[in-house]
């Protein structure tokens, strides 16, 4: 088994590791809410001066803006997350 | 051919297909059951799991709410898909690295308690429950209109097959079942659409076709479809369709709870943890959406066009014209559509002012009062409308040939039993497995768990079909209802176990206990205790709801409450066991995987 300096080691990658998935996480929920709590809702009075196919922007977001962004986000984090894994060498 | 005999070849053909698959791929054992999602490739399990996910809510029920709504119905969209941005982020890919079967099973480990662990099956069931309660209004829906029977034989109908199929065995479990059931239905949500899309803007895409100008043009020019919409429901004084009519609080609320209640569901997080490696469960949650978004991209314009097309039908000379007769419904075959959707009583019409003509308009409307005074009219005399037939009756509003219509039947039905049964099976899998093995009767016998399962279906689908009669509400609406249950409970449990090291078993009861019961009071408080009508202390609106926020919107309180008392009261317990530490440290990093084992 391990010994205790690559022990030690990998515990700090754990930590470097552990910070950059929440770091990434807090970004892309900060994403999330703002399409969908932002501008499918709370924020939709400001983009009403922006139409588009009869309505505003906001009414796009609510009803599909939202979801393809929500789509987006799952893939790149997905990915972003496989490149962390190999980075700190905690792959699978 | 009869109308009727095609739907039954559709629907026949179908399940034909579905038993064929299942009895091809037949799962051996236990664990193959459980095991049907690993070495399956994330795109084939992302499409079974959108199958599994997607219900009667999604199918039958939520583009008529969008369509009679509007805009603030966008809710359910937003809620419904944004809850797997929090899956693939917040749990998926730790469930998988913790690698058991259940999600009972992690709360009692990561809780080090098997009272943590009761608790989940607890709440579990609770929102199980509720969620095929749900289920069954739309099995008695497409039941009643394909066997021409009224609502209530169709439920009873409905009940009877859906737990034939559910007993029927493991064949819920087989992925290629369900990628077979999602491939009937796309296709039988998606095809309508496209047709109408083609005849009212001329698109073929009916998520750009909803932003599109139409096809008809007026005497100022072609118009956008959302702008004639808007036209013609605020002439008969109905609210606007673009516009916000909802506040923004119960909004906000709303869309948390069916996100937070989606990354909850137990079914849902089940199929995440057989993927083969933690890298696929994020990926696997990600091609669910794109599967599940083909047709929540699609379901706001099938609203919006199906509302367009039934206001014209009702209007044929425009908002100002002369509305459609009694005499015209009754013999023009465009109209042949709302008798056959009569005989189900979830559609009628009552000629109120005996004038031969049918005025449908809104009739608490202060502006349409003036209106109705001079023509003398008395009242909307498009007396009932249910939603939840709207999906199904589409193709036949939009005059589409019948093999289209057959088709629609063959989607909502598989839509409808494989999330009921699938749901079944949790049901029973948590009474025999987790709670009366695991618990109460450790030493019973395989026999006997096999025996508890069944009646446990049996009491479950009882329970919902006597529940479903009286409806607390339609079926997105009650699913909605089960999703906040599950956001108040299973969810904030969850997370914390894998985001805090610090909460520990006492906090994890205290936390679920307070959200499950607190949502299900405030709840039953508006619905009815049990859901049995009149028995409400509260009216479920907006301003009369005890602290004005509805109860389908709830969940999100519910979870909030759970996180803080959860959090509160571990802070005042003692510290969680170092090898808990551990154990919360080992899930967040991938590596040392391996396969998922089972607990059996």
């Amino acid at each position: 088994m391990a010994d205790q300096t690559s022990y030690v080691r990998a515990a700090e990658d754990g930590v470097g590791y552990w910070k950059a998935n929440l770091r990434l996480i807090i970004i892309s929920l900060i994403i999330w809410a703002l399409v969908s709590f932002g501008f499918g809702i709370l924020l939709r009075p400001m983009l009403a001066g922006i139409e588009i196919g009869g309505t505003d922007l906001g009414f796009w977001f609510a009803q599909q803006g939202s979801i393809l962004v929500f789509l987006v986000l799952i893939f790149f984090y997905a990915w972003r997350m496989n490149k962390l894994d190999r980075q700190y060498g905690v792959e699978e | 051919m009869e109308q009727f005999t095609i739907n039954l070849l559709f629907v026949g053909a179908s399940f034909a297909l579905y038993i064929g698959i299942a009895v091809w791929a037949r799962a051996g054992s236990t664990s193959e059951f459980y095991a049907a999602g690993r070495g399956v490739h994330p795109v084939t399990n992302g499409m079974a799991t959108a199958a599994d996910w997607m219900s009667a809510a999604s199918f039958i029920s939520m583009a008529g709410l969008i369509a009679f709504t509007g805009y603030d119905n966008s809710t359910y969209l937003m809620g419904w898909t944004g809850g797997y941005v929090l899956l693939a982020l917040l749990l998926a890919p730790y469930l998988r690295k913790f690698g058991k079967y259940t999600v009972s099973e992690f709360i009692g480990d990561r809780f080090y308690s098997p009272t943590a662990r009761m608790v989940a099956v607890i709440c579990l069931i609770v929102a199980s429950v509720t969620y095929v309660i749900g289920q069954m209004t739309g099995v008695g829906v497409a039941f009643g209109r394909f066997l021409e029977i009224s609502n209530t034989a169709g439920l009873l109908i409905g009940a009877a097959v859906v737990f034939a199929y559910a007993v029927f065995g493991g064949m819920k479990g087989v992925t290629y079942t369900q990628v077979a059931q999602y491939c009937v239905l796309i296709t039988a949500y998606t095809i309508p659409a496209v047709f109408i899309s083609l005849q009212l803007t001329g698109t073929p895409i009916p998520a750009l076709g909803l932003f599109s100008e139409t096809t008809a043009t007026g005497a100022e020019g072609s118009v956008y479809l959302l702008t004639k919409l808007d036209q013609i429901v605020t002439d008969l004084g109905f609210a606007s369709y673009t516009e916000a009519h909802k506040d923004n609080l119960n909004m906000v609320l709303f869309t948390l709870s069916l996100m937070i209640g989606t990354a909850g569901l137990p079914h849902v997080i089940m199929r995440f943890f057989t993927v083969p490696k933690v890298s696929d469960a994020r990926w696997s949650a990600g091609w669910t959406l794109v599967f599940i978004a083909l047709l929540y991209l699609t379901a706001p314009a099938v609203g919006a066009m199906a509302r367009l097309n039934i206001t014209e039908l009702m209007w044929p000379n425009g908002t100002s014209g002369e509305p459609v007769s009694v005499q015209t419904i009754e013999t023009a075959p465009e109209y042949d559509w709302m008798l056959t959707w009569q005989k189900t009583g979830l559609l009628d019409w009552e000629d109120k002012n005996g004038d031969g003509l049918i005025q449908y308009y809104n009739d608490q409307s202060d502006a349409m009062a003036e209106r109705a005074a001079t023509n003398g009219w008395e009242g909307n005399e498009l007396t009932n409308f249910n939603r939840d037939i709207l999906v199904l009756a589409n193709p036949e509003i939009a005059n589409l040939p019948g093999w289209v219509i057959g088709l629609v039947a063959a989607g909502g039905l598989a839509a409808a039993l494989s999330t009921a049964a699938g749901l079944l099976l949790a049901i029973s899998s948590a009474v025999s497995h987790d709670l009366l093995k695991g618990q109460l009767t450790p030493n019973m016998s395989e026999k006997a768990e096999l025996m508890s399962a069944r009646i446990a279906m049996a009491v479950a689908i009882a329970v919902a079909t006597v529940l479903g009669l009286n409806p607390p509400g339609f079926a997105a609406q009650t699913v909605a209802l089960a999703f906040g249950l599950a956001a108040a409970s299973i969810f904030p449990a969850l997370m914390m176990g894998i985001f805090s090291k610090r909460v520990n078993n006492v906090g994890a009861v205290a936390g679920m206990l307070s959200g499950l019961i607190f949502t299900l009071v405030y709840i039953f408080l508006h619905k009815g205790w049990l859901f049995i009508a009149g028995t409400n202390s509260f009216p479920d609106t907006v301003d009369g709801s005890l602290f004005g926020i509805q109860s389908t919107a709830i969940g999100a309180i519910g979870a909030i409450i759970n996180f803080a008392v959860a959090y509160g009261v571990s802070m005042m317990t003692k510290d969680t066991p170092q090898e808990i530490k551990d154990l919360v440290e080992s899930v967040r990093i991938p590596a040392g995987a391996g396969a998922a084992a089972a607990d059996h």
